[in-house]
């Protein structure tokens, strides 16, 4: 390649010196035209075969899950193929937004609503767990006190929440919210506290050697160095509260996904309780991408 | 000799999983103000461990540390550490990161204004001031050693406490910031002590080389003062005979007396 340059160079030169008489290597500028276009071909299929190895193994992946699907929709006819859910989703979502009263509402509203729940229950939770793990982080103390609870209360399936926010708010909405909260707490917390104890000793020598006040060391220091640690606990935890969201509005109705599954099982619609499961699973795959995009942004 | 800086029959052992480890046993060092001290010897000879405990970032099993009349009890801003690794905020520009050190020290006594002029001198002082606005990821190993010396230099400390600042740069990068060293210590007075395992960093920068013999229970081996004339001169040093008389002795203390025991 390099030699391919230089003999290019040579050549562009050349006509100054050599008017007269004929340029004694026209060779070089030829040889050199043929490997640039031959390589930029070459280039061109590496980059095809990059993507057609990036793209092909999802897409038949989906291949024989769709494939799978049609097998097991004709061995057990109760349960309907990919094309009649297909055409069912398209006209459920030609009109997301309805409302016939408070049972028979659009998807859309469904969707956003069980967000909304989603988005209650975490943000309290955020509220809650990343100053308690900072806390917790922080000073071994107060860590010692609290890590039996959380080792006892974390592993409680979400669901036997329930009965006491159902007890304690006489409301079915604030206890699904509760749910979400308590069930979406303990990420935070535990994610937080990591983060806080492993800021590296080099930066609490800074603060020590400064004399940093306990705020400035806080804001300054410990906030930004566990960042990555809150934005994974963040990610895990809203994994967790959507995961939990559809089980909870089950029990509780009103509006929303979860209710909007057991509403379709009542009708005995199939179809929209497959529709469903795409949209919660869609709906999970784009939370957790922002959240990742949000992540890199604090990647020092 | 006046007493700015002195440390008694200082002690250090630390408690490890494998039990008691002493690290320095009687360190008797006594620092004037406006010297500079370079402590020296071969790695695992405690060499750091005097300066954290000078910084108060550890401290000592036994023996009085004083500054500036003062008992040492614990880290402060008087006595400022350069660390080897530059220790800078990666989330702060090189602004905010020596703001950060000023605001802290002159912030209940000086006004926002003063604060910003103090940040802008500190980084001017060791030729930043272009990159103020950046990062630490965005500048080179050698500028961000420079902004841990401004951040230290920008809080006035007492004495100014160096730990291996150039041991993790190229040789060039290390000979320019010696130079600028050599003339923002000579421009503000500092009293420095600077850990190096470097001899020619040592004899070039140094009143006087505490050398320090070999682990466990280190202590002083030898006090060598080195008298060469101030301001020094790379290029003149290199002809100067005196200077490599100096040499040798730091490199006869190291390689015959206190050979490094896996080099005997």
């Amino acid at each position: 390649m390099s030699a391919n340059v230089i003999a290019l160079k040579m050549d562009n030169t050349a006509p100054e010196a050599t008017l007269s008489a004929p340029s004694p290597q026209p060779s070089p500028s030829e040889d050199s035209g043929k490997p640039a276009t031959a390589e930029k071909v070459s280039r061109w299929v590496e980059g095809l075969r990059s993507f057609v190895l990036a793209v092909a193994p999802p897409l038949l992946g989906l291949g024989v899950f769709l494939l799978l699907w049609v097998w097991i929709s004709q061995l057990a006819p109760a349960l309907p193929g990919p094309a009649k859910t297909w055409d069912s989703a398209v006209q459920l979502f030609s009109n997301p937004f309805y409302r016939n009263g408070p049972n028979d509402q659009g998807i859309g509203w469904n969707i956003l609503s069980s967000l909304q729940r989603v988005g209650m229950g975490f943000g309290m939770a955020a509220l809650v767990g990343i100053p308690l793990g900072f806390v917790l982080g922080r000073f071994q103390f107060v860590n010692a006190m609290a890590s039996p609870i959380i080792s006892l209360l974390r592993p409680v399936s979400p669901l036997a929440w329930l009965p006491i926010g159902l007890l304690v708010f006489k409301a079915a909405n604030p206890a699904a919210i509760w749910v979400i909260f308590i069930s979406s707490i303990w990420p935070l917390v535990i994610n937080t506290a990591m983060g806080v104890s492993k800021v590296p000793q080099d930066y609490l020598n800074v603060a020590r050697v400064l004399n940093l006040s306990e705020w400035k060391i806080a804001t300054k220091i410990m906030l930004p160095a566990s960042m990555p640690y809150i934005l994974t606990g963040v990610r895990l935890s809203i994994g967790v509260a959507w995961l939990v969201i559809v089980a909870a509005e089950m029990l509780t109705g009103g509006v929303g996904i979860g209710f909007w599954v057991w509403d379709e099982w009542n009708n005995l619609n199939v179809e929209h309780i497959l529709i469903a499961i795409f949209v919660v699973g869609i709906v999970g795959l784009l939370l957790e991408q922002a959240l990742l995009l949000l992540a890199r942004r604090f990647n020092y | 000799m006046e007493k700015y800086v002195s440390l008694e029959y200082v002690d250090m052992t630390f408690a490890s999983r494998k039990g008691k480890f002493q690290a320095l046993r009687d360190v008797n060092l006594t620092i004037r103000q406006g010297e500079f001290i370079s402590i020296i010897g071969h790695s695992g000879c405690g060499k750091s461990t005097v300066l954290n405990l000078i910084a108060g970032l550890l401290t000592p099993s036994n023996g009085v540390m004083i500054c500036a009349g003062r008992e040492i009890s614990g880290p402060g801003p008087e006595r400022a550490v350069v660390f080897q690794n530059h220790s800078l905020l990666p989330w702060l520009t090189c602004f905010d990161n020596v703001y950060l050190a000023v605001e802290r020290v002159f912030a209940a006594t000086e006004s926002k204004a003063d604060l910003t002029r103090r940040t802008h001198e500190a980084l001017a002082l060791v030729g930043l001031t272009a990159s103020e606005t950046k990062y630490p990821h965005e500048i080179s190993g050698g500028m961000k050693q420079r902004v841990g010396i401004a951040r230290a230099l920008a809080m006035e400390p007492k004495v100014l406490l160096m730990d291996e600042p150039f041991g993790a740069l190229d040789a060039l990068t290390r000979a320019r910031l010696q130079d600028e060293l050599m003339g923002i210590v000579a421009r503000t007075g500092s009293t420095v002590v600077m850990v190096t395992h470097d001899v020619d960093e040592a004899v070039l920068l140094s009143d006087r080389i505490v050398m320090m013999t070999n682990g466990p229970a280190a202590t002083i081996g030898e006090i060598l003062a080195v008298d060469l004339p101030k301001p020094r001169n790379r290029l003149g040093l290199a002809e100067d005979p005196h200077y490599h008389h100096l040499r040798g002795e730091v490199l006869k203390f190291l390689y015959e007396r206190h050979a490094h025991k896996a080099a005997a």
